[in-house]
């Protein structure tokens, strides 16, 4: 069957011709998408890359002993991409999560209504279990995904109002720092606050490939365009932990604060407000259920009495006094004051208990005589190198801001206030100018009338004493990260501009008030403690029991300050309180003998009295 | 043995270095499109590049095979060949594995084997057989409508598999038809009765039909005005518009019949509707992996778009996807390139065949090699609808890899022996 040459042989000239003009289209096509139109290629940016967000580990927080107070678990946040989301089986979901559709819709519209192409929280703090659970189920669930997350723990579940919580940033938080985004956690309260940008760490950029099918399928470029999270640095603090526990204890079922501090350091060995709370209550999902219940507590769980609230300081102030009164060349060991019964001046009287009627000053600290601090007060005041009672007020007043009342010192914790130290034109407002002398404010005198300092402060005139002339700026966190370098404002003497040799008569009659004055309940055989009581007067009922103290005499590693509301006497309940703190902090234990004492400190109940 | 190295000698080594090239460029997108750092040997038979490696290899022997027969034997035998292939598509309807909507596979252990693919070099075979063989006496209606059937039948067939791409494939025997004679005027009319189609679609309401209408009998009328006005003529041009007419109103009717994801392709791809996550999912998210590959493209294993299911069918419909992402505008014009020349080149060897049989078999590999490439990579570029049909050599599959291969090297086959034909 040979061939010849037909009729139709053109034709495949036509065929060359379709061929070659459909390649032709073709190309032109490709030219179109590939090299004249841009859009399809950033399409394909959008198309394939999640960047998501890596959330480092919140810095944790260890004791002076390094033992850890404050550590982080994983959970995680269900987020979602509203515009992402496309044909889900919505019944499902809420199945999964354990909400109903009309919850689901809620969030779902809010979510949106926040952005549709950026993640929003759907579901926050998933469980481990029910994460698993999900992840299983997500690739059904386009446009959601999980996020990991830390929440904080606290293994000794105390010193609540050091550490702080933490909590989802608010409006103002979001606008005013645009390193966080909604969702993300802030420190609202303590050291987790105060030290914010050290604990939070540097968020890191994960850039990763997403099919369609909602499933990551690796890193982008290799991970080279990701920005590694950077940790949160960790916090050492100069708490001691076994100390802080023993305290909370102690302290429990007392209304209060106990503050202790290294004097050498200004180191906050422990620092306890009571009532207190679990800390791991505000975290997590049952978090706004028990805020809210603190909230309303009238005995106002939430308040770190230590440094927030300020009481008459009572007779621990005649400490001050005592030495703003050598300082000023008006009073030594051999000056002696008369008390009978009190003070008495015109018709004013300011009482006295019975007791031996000539004092010299260390008899005076030991007794708590009152009528030897007014005389004290006195001729400060009305020393006549100063040209009136208000110049003589005003240097008194220098003095007393010197020895850390009346200011705010610092400290690394949020709301310190300053306490209340009268400026002279208050007087001069309440009594006119010229009109008011050191009788009218003689209440000064022995920690009364208008002052009020708070337990903190008192702590750190402890420390001070302590220390015969200086103190150290009061702080919690000894380091940050691995840096050894301090804050300079926790380095630096503070010089109260007292002379230390006018130390000595002080501190031995604090050492007398132990031994055989006002606070024999704090004694400890082997340690040399010295403290002052003070009874605190105050308009809201029962007397405060106030003590600070420090220890050993020589060399002392801890000062203290307890401060009980409404509980009488300071040797009553303060004075016991500090003298098992310092035991438990210097021995480690309590010795046998005072056992009792623990026993009755830790079953009193003085929370009785607010109730009547 | 002699035989044999004339074959080596006298066989077209420039198809065969097109066909090689296609298949070894098409292995390197498959391998691309379903990489996986898993499995990255490249002979993991867990994987499509492992399997379709395996397909390569049968496939070469399968070539070689062919080229140990008797081309004779095609010749001879094209008709039984083709009832054979009739009756397996017969039996697929009756025993097949249904797989999306479609019962056109055979399975046979882990293998599954699709007879369709197979179907299209039968026919060729047997549409050349008819031309060589036909009866002079015959007349040309006769002749063209026996032709006809022969094409139809398996067409028809595999519509009943409801494999709607892989039956039209056989609309491209019309190039063979044509190259034998059938009038060009075929081409106009299809195009017309297309173009008809496209605005029956677009012109939703009658009223707007009506003035389509309009416009056909205002163009019939200056036909009529400017060509012979006898009777004749204007009956002629009478038939012309009842038949767009009824066509302009059948096709909207037609158009309800078709399944519901053929309906939404066709109304995607005539911007009726815009539906990215649905029906024009797979073409806009390819046409974003083309147009992602930009002039140079991102590099082997360097495609996010493909690499990372963002396109459905990739290894097999879409492959060309894989091509246009990570070769970018070159190395995608270079395979349309080769494929034109590749087709050029088939119908040259079919038009220097002295035998009847050789040409039009020859003009058949082109016609059905060309509408598939036009089909295929017209789809993934968003100019035509999405009809499932493979892109020859490149997609994945061993059915249609061995059948294009058959269909190729029956050809070749033929060419070797033509110097023998004096």
């Amino acid at each position: 069957m040979i061939m010849h040459k037909d009729k139709y042989s053109d034709r495949k000239f036509i065929i060359y011709g379709f061929f070659i003009f459909v390649g032709f289209s073709f190309i032109i096509r490709l030219l179109y998408l590939q090299v004249l139109d841009n859009e399809y290629a950033y399409a394909a940016d959008n198309n394939a890359r999640r960047d998501i967000t890596v959330y480092p580990p919140r810095g944790l927080i260890y004791d002076r002993n390094g033992e850890l107070m404050v550590y982080n678990e994983a959970v995680f946040d269900l987020m979602v991409v509203p515009g992402q989301v496309k044909d889900i089986d919505e019944e499902m979901l809420c199945q999964l999560l354990e909400i109903d559709y009309e919850d689901y819709q809620k969030r779902f519209k809010k979510a949106k209504k926040f952005s549709s192409r950026k993640a929003s929280i759907f579901e926050k703090q998933l469980s481990k279990t029910q994460t698993a659970y999900l992840q299983e189920k997500l690739y059904q669930f386009p446009g959601f995904y999980v996020q990991a997350r830390t929440l904080r723990k606290y293994p000794s579940a105390s010193a609540a109002h050091l550490l702080g919580y933490i909590a989802e940033v608010n409006d103002k938080e979001l606008s005013s720092d645009c390193f966080y985004a909604s969702g993300d956690y802030i420190g609202k309260s303590g050291i987790e606050k105060s030290y914010e940008k050290n604990l939070r760490g540097q968020k890191g950029i994960k850039k990763l490939l997403v099919d369609v099918y909602n499933r990551e399928k690796g890193a982008f470029h290799e991970g080279q365009f990701d920005v590694p999270a950077v940790n949160g640095q960790k916090l050492y603090t100069g708490i001691d932990l076994e100390m802080q526990m023993y305290g909370e204890l102690l302290m429990q079922n007392k209304i209060g604060a106990i503050v202790a501090i290294e004097p050498q350091t200004g180191e906050i060995l422990a620092m306890i407000s009571s009532p207190t709370y679990d800390p791991n209550k505000l975290v997590g999902r049952i978090r706004s259920a028990n805020y809210s219940t603190l909230l309303v507590d009238t005995l106002k769980p939430l308040i770190n009495r230590s440094l927030t609230s300020s009481y008459p300081p009572g007779s621990t102030f005649k400490l001050a006094q005592a030495l703003i009164g050598q300082q000023e060349k008006v009073l030594n060991n051999n000056t002696i004051y008369t008390c009978n019964g009190g003070f008495h001046y015109g018709g004013l009287t300011v009482g006295c208990h019975p007791h031996n009627p000539n004092l010299n000053l260390q008899e005076s600290i030991m007794i708590s005589c009152n009528a030897y601090y007014c005389n004290v007060y006195r001729s400060v005041i009305e020393n006549p190198i100063y040209r009136n009672s208000e110049a003589g007020y005003r240097k008194w007043r220098e003095y007393i801001t010197k020895l850390g009342f009346g200011v705010k010192y610092g400290i690394d914790l949020p709301y310190e206030t300053t306490g209340n130290i009268p400026k002279p034109e208050y007087y001069d407002k309440y009594y006119g100018k010229g009109h008011w002398n050191s009788i009218t404010t003689i209440s000064l005198a022995i920690g009364q009338g208008e002052i009020l300092a708070t337990p903190l402060q008192l702590a750190n005139l402890a420390a001070l004493i302590a220390n015969r002339g200086y103190y150290i700026t009061p702080h919690l966190v000894a380091q940050v990260g691995d840096s050894t370098k301090r804050n300079a404002l926790y380095t630096k003497k503070n010089q109260s501009g007292i002379d230390p040799r006018y130390f000595e008569v002080v501190i031995n009659g604090m050492e007398d008030v132990v031994m055989k004055g006002t606070a024999r309940s704090a004694f400890i055989d082997s340690i040399s403690v010295c403290g002052k009581t003070g009874t605190a007067q105050n308009p809201h009922g029962e007397n405060h029991s106030v003590f600070i103290a420090f220890a050993p005499k020589e060399n002392p590693k801890i000062a203290i300050a307890v401060f009980i509301e409404n509980s009488g006497y300071g040797g009553t309940w303060a004075a016991p309180i500090a003298s098992l703190m310092i035991e438990k902090y210097l021995k480690g234990y309590i010795n046998s003998a005072r056992l009792p004492i623990e026993k009755r400190m830790l079953e009193g109940n003085l929370i009785n009295y607010h109730a009547r | 043995m002699r035989d044999r190295n004339l074959i080596w000698r006298d066989m077209d080594w420039i198809t065969v270095g097109l066909y090689l090239m296609m298949v070894f460029f098409g292995w390197i997108s498959i391998y691309s499109a379903v990489f996986n750092e898993d499995h990255s040997s490249i002979v993991d038979l867990s994987q499509r590049y492992g399997k379709q490696l395996l397909w390569i290899g049968a496939a070469i022997f399968i070539a070689l095979l062919i080229l140990l027969v008797d081309p004779k034997f095609f010749s001879q035998f094209a008709i039984i060949i083709y009832g054979m292939h009739l009756i397996s598509l017969i039996m697929v309807l009756l025993l097949g594995k249904e797989v999306a909507g479609s019962k056109s596979w055979f399975e046979i252990g882990s293998f599954a084997i699709q007879p369709a693919e197979f179907m299209k070099y039968a026919t060729a075979l047997a549409v050349a057989f008819y031309f060589t063989n036909i009866n002079p006496k015959v007349s040309h209606l006769r002749a063209t409508i026996i032709a006809a059937a022969i094409i139809i039948i398996p067409a028809g067939l595999i519509l009943l598999q409801n494999d709607t791409g892989s039956a039209l494939v056989y609309v491209s025997f019309i190039f063979v038809l044509y190259r034998r004679g059938l009038s060009g005027n075929i081409f106009i009319i299809g195009v017309l009765f297309i173009f008809i189609a496209i605005l029956a679609l677009l012109l939703e309401s009658t009223a707007q039909k009506m003035v389509l209408v309009g416009i056909i009998v205002a163009i019939l009328a200056a036909i009529f005005y400017f060509s012979r006005r006898t009777l004749r003529n204007g009956l002629r041009l009478g038939a012309v518009l009842v038949v767009l007419t009824a066509y302009l109103f059948s096709v909207g009717f037609a158009f309800t019949k078709l399944q519901p994801h053929q309906q939404i392709r066709i109304k995607v791809l005539l911007n009726m509707e815009q539906d990215l996550q649905g029906a024009g999912y797979n073409v806009h998210q390819s046409k974003i992996a083309i147009g992602s590959g930009r002039f140079f493209g991102k590099g082997f294993l360097q495609g996010t778009q493909t690499k990372f299911d963002f396109v459905p069918e990739q290894s097999t419909d879409f492959i060309f996807c894989t091509v246009g992402e990570e070769w970018g505008f070159l190395g995608s014009s270079l395979v349309i390139v080769i494929f034109v020349i590749f087709l050029i080149r088939i119908v040259f060897i079919a038009e220097r065949q002295r035998s009847v049989f050789a040409q039009i078999y020859g003009y058949g590999v082109a016609s059905i090699l060309f509408f598939h490439f036009t089909i295929n990579i017209g789809m993934v570029m968003g100019l035509l609808p999405v009809i499932g049909i493979p892109l020859p050599f490149f997609s994945y599959g061993g059915s249609s890899l061995w059948a294009f291969t058959i269909l190729l090297f029956i050809l070749i086959r033929q060419d070797a022996e033509r110097m023998k034909l004096l």
